[in-house]
């Protein structure tokens, strides 16, 4: 009854490329005016919190491998910690800009973890290569939340960082368990399907 | 030009090409994934649903893209352009 790997994926894509479009939303119309309806300050911060809640019943369930848990159970701490440090600044209860320093940590943790726990080489199949290229995504726009946490007003950064959420949403969207990639399928990966 | 004059039309013209944009977003990701589930029909197992259990029913990627595109235009995209109008 457990749902394939896949779907999960693509149901978190789902739930990132709505926060993608918000945080494009909001760097081009401006914090003020995004913020003008209490609801709408809350909005991706609180997505993003809950999709740090919803990874640990992936945790749970997918126990492949220890170091699955370790990756899955990693993603829902740096995810509720920059989720809920995000809502604790649009509310007020955190002043200290220092906070967003937890948007690069969870983007690097996470980098790190899709690394690690995708233990078959890039060309072994899409999901290996998506698991690669996810990582080294996350690792090197970890350093666009890091300019953010200084300069957050600047609408270059603010743009970028929603490119990017957008473009992790469109590589979980491509990920399949079993399928070739370039041309390429590793014969221990199993019988490509649809 | 007058700088007061030319001031205003700059800023009317920002706020129309961000009116757009805000408006743009939702339709073209909802038309991506229309465009997705034409040219990859197979991916949407209600087309052909005999013999495919529940979670291959539910999970639908393209029809994914088109909801949050939908989802978006509707619950963000509309009260945003109203509060831009009224900041306007």
């Amino acid at each position: 009854m457990t749902p394939r790997a896949e779907f999960v994926h693509w149901f978190f894509a789902a739930g990132i490329l709505f926060v993608g479009l918000c945080l494009l939303c909001e760097a081009v119309v401006g914090r003020e005016i995004w913020q003008r309806r209490p609801w709408r300050r809350y909005l991706w911060p609180g997505t993003a919190f809950a999709m740090g809640v919803l990874l640990w019943p992936v945790m749970a369930f997918y126990t492949n491998s220890a170091i699955h848990m370790y990756a899955h159970g990693s993603w829902a701490e740096a995810l509720m910690l920059a989720g809920g440090a995000e809502l604790g600044l649009v509310h007020g209860r955190l002043r200290s800009p220092y906070w967003r320093l937890t948007w690069p940590l969870a983007f690097a943790v996470t980098g790190i973890a899709f690394i690690v726990h995708e233990q078959n080489p890039w060309l072994f199949s899409r999901s290996a290569f998506l698991h690669h290229t996810l990582g080294w995504t996350f690792l090197i726009a970890a350093l666009v939340p890091l300019g953010l946490a200084w300069r957050p007003r600047s609408t270059a950064l603010r743009v970028s960082f929603a490119l990017v959420v957008v473009l992790v949403s469109v590589q979980l969207f491509a990920d399949r368990d079993v399928a070739p990639v370039f041309g390429h399928l590793s014969p221990l990966a199993g019988a490509p399907h649809r | 030009m007058n700088s007061t004059y030319a001031h205003h039309r700059l800023s009317e013209r920002t706020r129309f090409s961000r009116s757009q944009v805000v408006s743009f977003l939702g339709p073209a990701v909802a038309a991506a994934g229309v465009v997705w589930a034409i040219v990859q029909p197979y991916r949407i197992t209600l087309l052909h649903p005999r013999g495919q259990g529940f979670w291959w029913l539910l999970a639908e990627p393209p029809l994914l893209v088109v909801l949050v595109g939908v989802l978006f235009s509707v619950v963000v995209a509309r009260p945003l352009l109203a509060d831009l109008e009224d900041a306007g």
